[in-house]
């Protein structure tokens, strides 16, 4: 098994096999592979956001779903978004050059009380493998920060992760201060974080409460769909 | 002490002895604080069940594990007491406890109600930049952090999870000299600062008292 491994050699898969080895070898976080992968399907002409869906993009959805499914854990999760991550470092400057899909922009951030940000790490870089263009306010943040992003950014979305119990309800003050200046309607709210639900989601007045990074990338397309179409109508 | 050790109140719990008026269910990371103040102040009314504390990495089986134990003991106890925090069930357990008509103890979790709750909120602000170890944990580091996080296979993670943090507060229950150097060799291991401060046992102490 193992020096079947060691044996096998990248460059001399065809695309319809370096594909799923790639999908196995982010699964299993193996940066320096994935990295490999990513620079033979460029050389062999494929284009940059072919390779961001199809390869990384792809193998991650993967990823997502066996923790989701209580399959994987915390640390496999950080090993393959960091191996996405380096493989999509490569991809990034070509596929502003190559004019790749724009799908909208959004600004995110963990909030104010809590420091938790592998999961928001992860909607991120969903988020960007989708099209999106993400402004990444960080940890720790108060509602002026998120409000200053709102208006120096001009985004579409507006998403906030918390992961305790005690400071969720900060997403309400975000919400209602936005109300409170006349701009809540101006933005796409996602809220997301393992102890939230769609109850609290409702409640708080987001758009959408998201489960996980799939759905918040499905839901983010879903909401700027609308938009485009109300703009239309309108 | 407890017959069947940290190992086991990780992984699969403690059963109840059948004796006593009162049942405690708590989490496995409490059950050597709820027996020292049982033996402390005598407390023979009370009587003991853990549920595994290792749910603590998976918050979303606490709710089920709750409604299960309640079901199981109802029957044999006057009184149901729930030992558990919310412990980022986002409301959820106290939500079910209410619904049960089981009291449960106030607070976010456990480093919380150690420390008191007023005094933790207090220094939230302060404190952002902690993690925080409870006696239990300083003892159980390996099973509890280092290895659920990967961190046995690959230290190098230890920046992605803490990276954001600059000490360790070690809220001790108790003044033993080998939980320090324990406390103090986790610290080492995450690369923090080393704090610590005895909190006895806060808020746990007075949820068990027996009531007027
Ligand atoms: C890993 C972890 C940590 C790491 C964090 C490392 C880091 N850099 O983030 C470490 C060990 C450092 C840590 C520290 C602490 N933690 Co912690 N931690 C966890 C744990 C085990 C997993 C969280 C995680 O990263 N999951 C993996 C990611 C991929 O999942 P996710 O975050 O849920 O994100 C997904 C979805 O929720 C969604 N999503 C998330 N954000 C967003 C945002 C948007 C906009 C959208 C659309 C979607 C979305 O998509 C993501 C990807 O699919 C949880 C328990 C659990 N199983 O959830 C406890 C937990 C959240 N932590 C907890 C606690 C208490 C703490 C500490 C206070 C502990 C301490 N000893 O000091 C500190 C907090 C300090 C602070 N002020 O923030 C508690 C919270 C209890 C409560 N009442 O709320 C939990 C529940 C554990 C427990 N049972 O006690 N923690």
């Amino acid at each position: 098994m193992a020096e079947d491994e060691d044996e096998l050699i990248l460059a001399d898969l065809p695309d319809e096999e370096l594909v799923p080895q790639m999908h196995d070898d982010l699964y299993d976080g193996l940066r320096d592979e994935v990295v490999e992968g990513v620079e033979i399907l460029l050389a062999r002409g494929w284009e940059p956001y072919r390779v961001l869906t199809e390869a990384l993009v792809a193998g991650m959805t993967i990823v997502g779903k066996d923790f989701r499914d209580g399959i994987l854990f915390v640390p496999e999760v950080l090993l393959a978004a960091n191996a996405m991550k380096a493989g999509m470092g490569l991809l990034k400057p070509l596929l502003a050059e190559t004019g790749a899909p724009k799908m909208g922009k959004m600004v995110i951030g963990t909030v104010k009380g809590d420091i938790h940000d592998i999961g928001k790490n992860l909607v991120s870089m969903m988020m960007e493998g989708a099209g999106f263009e993400v402004v990444d306010l960080g940890i720790n943040t108060d509602v002026d920060r998120y409000l200053g992003a709102l208006e120096t950014e001009q985004p579409d979305i507006l998403g906030m992760s918390a992961l305790l119990t005690t400071t969720m309800p900060y997403m309400k003050i975000v919400i209602d201060t936005m109300a409170e200046r006349g701009i809540r309607d101006d933005y796409i709210v996602l809220v997301g974080g393992a102890p939230l639900n769609e109850e609290f989601g409702r409640a708080i007045g987001a758009d959408a409460y998201c489960r996980d990074a799939a759905v918040a990338v499905e839901t983010a397309k879903a909401f700027i769909a609308r938009k485009h179409n109300q703009a239309v109508v309108a | 002490m407890i017959p069947s050790g940290d190992h086991a109140l990780t992984e699969t719990g403690l059963a109840p002895s059948g004796k006593g008026r009162v049942l405690v269910i708590g989490c496995g990371a409490l059950a050597h604080e709820i027996l020292a103040l049982k033996r402390a102040n005598g407390w023979d009314h009370l009587d003991l069940a853990c549920l595994p504390a290792i749910w603590h990495n998976h918050p979303e089986r606490i709710e089920p594990g709750i409604r299960a134990a309640v079901a199981q003991h109802r029957a044999d106890y006057r009184t149901i007491l729930v030992a558990y925090a919310d412990c980022g069930t986002g409301g959820g357990l106290a939500r079910l406890c209410a619904e049960l008509d089981v009291e449960m103890i106030a607070g976010p979790h456990c480093y919380a109600f150690f420390d008191g709750l007023d005094a933790f909120a207090a220094r939230a602000g302060d404190e952002l930049t902690a993690f925080y170890l409870t006696d239990f944990l300083a003892r159980q580091f390996d099973a509890f952090v280092w290895r659920p996080l990967g961190l046995d296979r690959h230290p190098e993670l230890v920046a992605s999870y803490f990276g954001n943090y600059d000490r360790l507060i070690h809220l001790a229950q108790t003044d033993d000299p080998a939980l320090d150097a324990a406390a103090r060799a986790c610290a080492a291991r995450l690369g923090l600062a080393h704090e610590r401060r005895v909190t006895g046992y806060g808020d746990l102490a007075r949820f068990l008292a027996p009531r007027a």
